[in-house]
């Protein structure tokens, strides 16, 4: 019988990895600086490489015989399991670089603890992504002190990025009874687990690039649950447009 | 590839009685095929030309994101947007070696977007037509990267060193584009209805802008032969028309598409394809800022820039703040 608690897992990291990897996507050929080009695109690549390892897993767990592309493609919004951080609009780079610093400070932590996983796929999975998001994590790290403290207008920019992006941050620490069975079976940590560690190094960082932590605690969810924002719709419609337009097709 | 039309300021060519002594020794050195670096002597010809076609060069492979880039949201699948994810990721790859190059000749990555970006500086005319389907993808990989790598094999030889050496490094990735440009029309011509006429649509609009990126007719150009006679430049832009269309034709039969020329036709005699003359109105109207996306292009790389520069002032501002802090610290 099929492991539905798995298959929801599965589809909440790899969505979340899918819809973060369209948005740095988005940026292509228009970032700041050539070099800035080249790493975005790389994280794009690498967290598109993960999404086909999470959805080709829960394609198959799932047992209904839907591959990684079937799960990306001919799913509507509502059934998408992402968080509601990364589906945040790019708007400038400091949203960017800030919305992908708050999760790869996240995502490390995560997949650090998903390398335990009893369920051995996932501890696979987890262990190849790790390498790459340990860059992620540095870089991003590095480019929010450099720019929360740089010029007056790049603090600025940075400071109202982390305001605005902090309601979106709560909702990767919420259990639900998906997260206490699978944590139950020592398949994954409970999310509210990371938290500490994740403010501790969110803490830190903010201090050294001269940023403050919002007073606000509340947190907006629902994606885990498939209640997104408006903007995963358009999102999807871009995404999926060829896909949709040709059924069956091979490419 | 994607250098057209590169002047060289010289108005004919000399000949060696001609030339002072240390001129001579150069045309010399490169006669013997030997490279030459950055801080050795050259004439300022050479410095010149060199910095044009090599920025040419630079500038195309980024404006070149762009129209790929505009695919990679809507790629069909995963693995797709794999694929031109690090495509589109190594064109930049190799904008950055080639600003490299060019500058070891005394010029700065700064001033030569400044030149791109005021329009004194031309890119590839190819990348000013709009990429309207995903077989357009397909389309660019095989003929786009196919007609690059027909200019840029012989420029690993080029007498430049720095340029010779980034040249052998971008061949080798541009191969790998131009397979995975001919996988997907492969895949295309073997898929559905719609999917066939998509292909065959794209080799329509791209077949003539193809054989344009080698540029027009060298005829009696000066520049041709100078940059021939430093060997910066190995064959006519004819020569590798002619070589390009000989190694598509036999591709486009394969796939079972029709290349969109009436006059083409195998030629038994000369044993290459006879073929018809490309629209050098267009080209001269594209190159010179009237193609169907020269503006969209150009703005998106100045609108990158201009909304960039907060980040690139940040970065720099704290680069003193952090320089200032360890000298302080050091002096304590």
């Amino acid at each position: 019988m099929a492991d539905k608690a798995l298959f929801e897992f599965l589809t909440r990291i790899g969505d979340t990895t899918l819809v973060l990897g369209h948005r740095v996507s988005e940026w292509c050929g228009h970032a700041p600086a050539l070099e800035e080009d080249i790493a975005l695109a790389n994280t794009a690549l690498d967290l598109i490489g993960h999404t086909r390892m999470w959805l080709s897993r829960a394609g198959e767990v799932e047992g209904k015989g839907r591959t990684e592309d079937d799960l990306a493609f001919l799913r509507e919004a509502h059934e998408f399991r992402n968080y509601l951080l990364v589906e945040r609009p790019n708007e400038d780079f400091a949203v960017t670089i800030t919305r992908q610093f708050l999760f790869d400070a996240w995502h490390r932590l995560m997949l650090i603890s998903l390398q335990e996983s009893s369920d051995q796929r996932v501890s696979e999975i987890a262990e190849k992504a790790s390498k790459e998001v340990a860059y992620h994590v540095e870089r991003s790290t590095d480019l929010v002190v450099r720019l929360g403290d740089g010029t007056e207008e790049s603090h600025r920019r940075m400071q109202h990025a982390v305001d605005i992006l902090w309601p979106y941050t709560g909702e990767l620490f919420t259990d639900d009874e998906t997260d206490r069975e699978l944590s139950d079976r020592g398949i994954i940590p409970l999310p509210s687990s990371l938290e500490g560690e994740w403010k501790t190094h969110v803490d830190g960082v903010l201090s050294a690039a001269t940023l403050v932590r919002p007073e606000r605690e509340y947190a907006h969810k629902g994606g885990k649950a498939g209640v997104h924002t408006e903007h995963l719709g358009f999102l999807l419609a871009e995404m999926q447009v060829t896909h949709r337009a040709h059924p069956g097709a091979t490419w | 590839m994607y250098a057209q039309l590169v002047k060289t300021d010289e108005k004919r060519l000399k000949s060696l009685g001609e030339m002072d002594p240390q001129e001579r020794a150069f045309q010399g050195r490169i006669d013997r095929g030997e490279k030459i670096e950055p801080k050795e002597w050259m004439p300022e010809g050479y410095r010149k030309t060199l910095i044009r076609q090599i920025s040419q060069h630079a500038h195309s492979e980024i404006v070149g994101q762009l129209p790929e880039g505009n695919w990679i949201t809507r790629a069909p699948t995963l693995e797709r947007k794999a694929i031109l994810l690090a495509k589109v990721q190594d064109e930049a790859g190799h904008g950055l070696y080639l600003y490299c190059a060019a500058e070891t000749l005394g010029i700065s990555r700064d001033e030569m977007f400044e030149q791109l970006h005021s329009g004194r500086a031309k890119y590839s005319s190819i990348f000013n037509y709009p990429t309207l389907s995903w077989a357009d993808i397909g389309a660019i990989g095989w003929l786009v990267d196919g007609a690059a790598i027909m200019n840029q094999v012989p420029l690993q030889r080029c007498s430049f060193g720095p340029y010779s050496r980034a040249m052998i490094r971008i061949c080798k990735e541009e191969s790998f584009h131009q397979r995975q440009g001919f996988d997907i029309m492969m895949k295309l011509c073997k898929g559905t209805e719609a999917q066939q006429k998509m292909a065959q649509d794209a080799l329509e609009r791209w077949w003539w802008p193809s054989l344009m990126m080698f540029g027009p007719a060298d005829g009696d150009s000066v520049h041709s032969a100078q940059s021939m006679a430093w060997k910066i430049k190995q064959d006519t832009n004819d020569e590798l028309r002619q070589k390009f269309v000989d190694q598509t034709v036999p591709q486009a039969d394969f796939l079972d598409l029709k290349v969109p020329d009436p006059d083409l036709k195998w030629n038994q005699e000369r044993g290459s394809y006879d073929f018809g003359e490309p629209d050098w109105d267009e080209f001269f109207q594209v190159i010179s800022g009237n193609g169907p996306c020269n503006e969209e292009r150009l703005g998106a790389r100045v609108k990158a820039w201009d909304d960039g520069a907060w980040v690139r002032e940040g970065l720099m501002a704290h680069a003193r703040k952090h320089a200032r802090r360890t000298t302080l610290a050091a002096a304590e």
